[in-house]
């Protein structure tokens, strides 16, 4: 009997330890070190020699779209129904058609939002969504150059050729309770993507990307007074720092020095741009994706009948600067980028 | 320092690993030996370069003093002496004393006769400092990512570097070295306790032997490891509290770049309820 538990227990220990080994994504050297402070303060960002290179394979740009003339026939009067691209020539406006099928639909093609009896109809949900997402680009790229500078972006930067791009999110009602007295975790103690494999709140992104709660929670003083923030808000902050922190395949150290996270006189400017983003990000959401809901089919729509919505990782994939900071739209003013300087 | 009347018979020659008679001496307590004459000549040019790079510093406020390691552009390679070249000598003073001092307790356990265990324990102590300002950063390829040396300035060190991981709690090595620490205190305290609740009887009564000692922890909790067995299980238990941290900041970098939070994902992928 005690042999054989031994035995059990022996050969569960080891089938876990080689489970450990090689599943949980062990890294070796040579590591990639980029210094972001003073030297020795620890502010480092790390990445294997081997994922940067998946990292910059997984960034690379698609296929140059030739440019197109602004000059000759208008859009508007070669085209019926033409409600966002008015500004463009035929040339620019089927540039921006081409583009969005490589970039969007590349296996469905124009007939994934196009009627093809019909290219002036309006039936299909996905021509009244991809109408409002170019609006949407170009409001980006004209009123937050604060936090997409110059680079800018275009439909690619969230799509890489697939017609949903692949970090959304929905609003999560968490995992089933048993209701009545029986306790409510509220979120927490579910390791999913959104909250980094911890076991933070599942939903940092509805209070904080649709609603505009309050991040910063850190106490100002040694001992803070009883009206500070709960425990459940300055949570829900650190799982959505977690999120900022996977979106962007950084660390912490990335805009905050951490020996005081709220003080802006000892962060990075990085931390600047990304509190721009956050605004943008609730705009985005308010303006743009949320009042979306009821052109989307049931099946687009998240568990509470939400429509997907956008959060860092949405445009970030992974990446400090959306495609590693390769700028597509200086050659896509049709979409609002600026030309390269 | 007084020194009880049969302590000189123990002074006894040879067991030196290096120099033969030479330094085979003491100075008033002190064995020196020739580990003894440079444990002093490392510590003393160690202590007299953090003196003169605090002096280079903007400070002498003691907690504010700051001694930094290169920056990580210089690699491996030497850099200028006020840029963190002063860092890379005071560590090579440091370990170079560390390791005399240790091997200076070998050759007193030699000359005694005794086992090597105090000089191999001490042996852990310096293989954690080792850990951390040459093996990490020899594997991540940069001195620059070694510690400060300043009392504040390494402690905001450590926040940012547990940082570069999220959360290092979720660092499995580092969840073994702090439970083997508790382990370590929690062995010490019952250990002493006990011993003192054996020694010190009330005044009239004798002291208890070490029967009485195993057979309280007999009645309490079934069990007794025994008078030799707990200084065996003390010393396992410190030492692999050390070992296993420094595994813990030797794999933060080096084997891992990315939240320790997201290394258990192996645990929620395993194949019975993926």
């Amino acid at each position: 009997m005690k042999t054989t538990f031994s035995l059990l227990g022996g050969i569960a220990a080891t089938l876990l330890t080689i489970a450990m080994l090689l599943t949980a994504g062990w890294v070796r050297p040579p590591i990639h070190g980029e210094q972001t402070g003073f030297r020795g303060t620890g502010q480092q960002q790390l990445i294997s020699a081997q994922n940067l290179r998946i990292l910059q394979a997984a960034n690379a740009l698609p296929e140059p779209i030739d440019k197109a003339s602004s000059s000759g026939e208008r859009a508007t009067e070669a085209y019926k129904n033409v409600q966002v691209l008015t500004d463009l020539s035929t040339e620019e406006f089927n540039r921006v058609m081409i583009a969005i099928t490589q970039w969007v639909s590349p296996d469905q093609g124009c007939a994934y939002c196009h009627n093809t009896e019909n290219l002036a109809d309006d039936g299909l949900y996905t021509k009244i969504v991809a109408r409002r997402m170019l609006q949407m680009n170009r409001h980006i790229n004209a009123a937050y150059t604060s936090h997409v500078a110059d680079t800018g972006v275009t439909c690619y930067t969230c799509h890489r050729g697939q017609p949903v791009p692949s970090n959304i999110w929905f609003e999560n009602p968490g995992a089933p309770h048993a209701g009545g007295m029986s306790a409510h975790n509220y979120g927490f103690g579910h390791p999913s993507k959104s909250n980094g494999a911890t076991g933070l709140p599942v939903d940092p992104f509805k209070p904080h990307l649709l609603g505009d709660e309050t991040i910063r929670v850190e106490g100002k003083q040694a001992l803070p007074a009883l009206s500070g923030a709960s425990i459940q808000q300055t949570e829900q902050s650190f799982s959505l720092m977690i999120h900022m922190s996977e979106a962007l395949g950084v660390n912490c150290a990335y805009c905050h020095n951490t020996r005081n996270f709220g003080g802006w006189e000892e962060s990075k400017p990085q931390r600047v741009v990304a509190w721009h983003g956050l605004a943008m990000l609730r705009e985005l959401n308010a303006n743009y994706l949320d009042p979306l809901k009821p052109v989307y089919p049931s099946n687009r729509l998240g568990p509470l009948g939400d429509s997907p919505k956008a959060n860092c990782a949405t445009c970030h994939q992974g990446a400090p600067k959306p495609l590693l900071g390769q700028s597509m739209a200086k050659d896509f003013p049709e979409l609002g980028g600026k030309p390269a300087p | 320092m007084a020194m009880l009347s049969f302590e000189r018979k123990y002074r006894v020659r040879g067991g030196t690993l290096i120099g033969g008679d030479l330094f085979d001496f003491w100075v008033g307590p002190f064995y020196v030996g020739f580990f003894g004459v440079t444990t002093f000549i490392f510590a003393t040019l160690g202590t007299t370069l953090i003196i003169w790079s605090a002096a280079l510093g903007p400070t002498w406020n003691i907690w504010q003093i700051n001694i930094a390691p290169p920056d990580i552009k210089y690699g491996l390679a030497l850099a200028p002496l006020r840029e963190g070249g002063l860092w890379q000598i005071i560590t090579i003073c440091a370990v170079g004393s560390f390791v005399s001092w240790a091997l200076r307790e070998v050759e007193i356990c030699r000359k005694l006769g005794m086992g090597y265990h105090v000089p191999v324990a001490f042996g852990f102590a310096i293989f954690a400092y080792v850990s951390l300002v040459v093996i990490r950063p020899m594997l991540l390829g940069a001195w620059g990512y070694g510690f400060p040396y300043g009392i504040i300035s390494h402690l905001d060190w450590v926040s940012n570097t547990g940082y570069q991981y999220l959360h290092f709690h979720y660092n499995p090595a580092h969840m073994i070295a702090v439970s083997f620490f508790f382990a370590t205190c929690f062995a010490l305290s019952l250990h002493g306790a006990l011993v003192l609740s054996a020694t010190n009887p009330p005044a009239g009564e004798s002291v208890k032997s070490p029967e009485y000692e195993d057979t309280f922890f007999r009645d309490a909790v079934g069990y007794s490891i025994g008078t030799l067995g707990i200084h065996r299980l003390g010393l396992f238990l410190a030492l692999a509290a050390v070992f296993w941290s420094a595994v813990c900041i030797i794999i933060s970098g080096p084997l891992w770049t990315r939240g320790w939070p997201e290394w258990w994902n192996w645990w929620l992928n395993l194949p019975i309820w993926r």
